[in-house]
């Protein structure tokens, strides 16, 4: 039912924004709080909930294109006082790297990437706070970053509007050359809002800003001028957008589906387009099984070449920059071991995706093709809440 | 100009028009909406490891939902 005093309001604020009454001045209040407000209650229905109290651990592998990454990764979660939850975080990738890129022009080599990151969330009311540090190393590249987030639901609990922002700098070196040393910084702008469509369906749109400023090529890489290999030569800025739609509804027979589809685009003149489809559903009292399809197609930055025929100010032969498309299909099945309700609950996961992918102007030298191949990604990892 | 301020006016009364709305969910009635099955993104280790493969491979990021730390791995 329409509340007469605001209706009033709306009508005055057309043209009179200013003229806004003490009862809803302090729903705009709620509002703008919201819109400074982060991305962490995207499924939140009611008052702002601190994630619940976890413990998970995890071994993942990704194998495709000769790269092969591996590696065990840790999180743990505690609330105190059910107003502060504390959480930190530990993720190793043992990379052994034989790619095309690395195999038509140098040794195939490997490394290993250690991320650590520690985080805190605060609710007050039907807020959430987020502040979070991470920190990534490898041999020859180190990412720090800073995030903050803000989630605020509005209107009874049937619209989260969420808000956040990332800072991260990379230092940027080069092996065997103690003489390269390159930095490069991000900015991520957030913001998202998640609605209650029905008891049954929920609908969420978020967007995001990247700014990339720095080195922000590759130091090893070279790209292909009149057939004769060149060091890639790359922007130093780099402006992005992405939004994304997301759907979600539970079917009836203890199933649910989910419909998502992403566009990005970049001031390297990218374009891209990402669709997915999800359904999970109950198999007994233990079991949950879920099947996911994934597409994703790109068109090339306006400065990638396969072999360039032109003297050009910027020129790469970076295939994560060119036209291509990636395929997915992929399962995950989850089972409850043991399950005390209010109190605990264990459960074992196992996730495989397949993926392809297929470059349009990538040439595979060795064979004259362009070049395709196939990816596994699998997960199997347990989490414990308590 | 005149359309700036004719999406700013709009944009104004869709927010504002808020005020009047009132729960057509009822809390009560949200019970499916908190199942974990209708959040794709629960396991939060997995869906990073996802969004990492992802995002080393592929030109476009963001509006995800999930943070990712650096790396040069590409």
């Amino acid at each position: 039912m329409v509340q007469p005093a605001c209706r009033e309001v709306a009508v005055a604020a057309t043209s009179r924004w200013w003229a806004v009454t003490i009862a809803c001045r302090q729903r705009l209040i709620d509002l703008v709080a919201g819109l400074l407000g982060g991305a962490l209650a995207t499924h939140s229905a009611g008052a702002a909930q601190l994630p619940e109290d976890r413990a998970d651990a995890m071994v993942h592998l990704y194998d495709g294109g000769g790269v092969r990454a591996s590696g065990p990764a840790l999180l743990v979660r505690k609330s105190l006082a059910d107003k502060v939850s504390l959480s930190a975080s530990y993720y190793v990738d043992a990379v052994s790297n034989a790619s095309i890129d690395v195999v038509t022009t140098a040794s195939p080599f490997k490394e290993t990437r250690t991320e650590y990151a520690v985080g805190v969330d605060y609710a007050y009311r039907d807020a959430l706070m987020s502040l979070s540090l991470s920190q990534s190393k490898e041999p020859d590249y180190k990412a720090d970053a800073v995030n903050v987030d803000l989630a605020q639901d509005v209107f009874s609990g049937m619209t989260t509007v969420s808000l956040g922002f990332t800072r991260g700098g990379d230092d940027v070196l080069r092996h065997n050359d103690p003489t390269f040393s390159a930095s490069a910084t991000h900015w991520r702008y957030r913001l998202g809002a998640t609605q209650v469509l029905t008891p049954r369906w929920l609908a969420s749109v978020n967007t995001e800003m990247v700014a990339d400023d720095g080195f922000l090529g590759s130091p090893y890489r070279s790209a292909l001028v009149f057939g004769a290999p060149v060091p890639e030569r790359v922007p130093t800025t780099r402006t992005s957008r992405a939004v994304q739609f997301r759907v979600v509804g539970d079917l009836g027979s203890r199933d649910a589906v989910r419909a998502e589809y992403r566009y990005f685009w970049d001031t390297w003149d990218i374009r891209a387009h990402t669709g997915e489809l999800g359904y999970s559903r109950y198999l007994g009292a233990d079991l949950l099984a879920e099947g996911t399809l994934r597409y994703y197609s790109q068109q090339k930055a306006l400065f990638y070449s396969d072999n360039a025929t032109t003297e050009t100010t910027y020129v790469t032969r970076n295939r994560q920059l060119g036209t291509f498309t990636s395929a997915g299909i992929g399962a995950k099945l989850s089972y409850t071991a043991r399950q005390v309700p209010g109190r605990y609950e264990i459960k074992f996961h196992t996730a495989y995706q397949l993926l392809r992918f297929k470059y349009s102007d990538f040439t595979d030298i060795r064979t004259g093709q362009p070049y395709s191949f196939d990816a596994n990604v699998l997960e199997v990892f347990f989490t414990a809440t308590f | 100009m005149k359309t700036h301020n004719f999406i700013a006016a709009a944009g104004l009364a869709v927010l504002l028009a808020g005020c009047a709305i009132e729960p057509w969910v009822k809390p009560y009635e949200r019970e499916r909406l908190a199942d974990p099955i209708m959040n794709p993104a629960r396991d939060a280790l997995a869906s990073k490891h996802r969004a990492h493969v992802y995002e080393v491979r592929e030109g476009a990021h963001g509006a995800t939902g999930v943070q990712g730390g650096g790396c040069g791995c590409n």
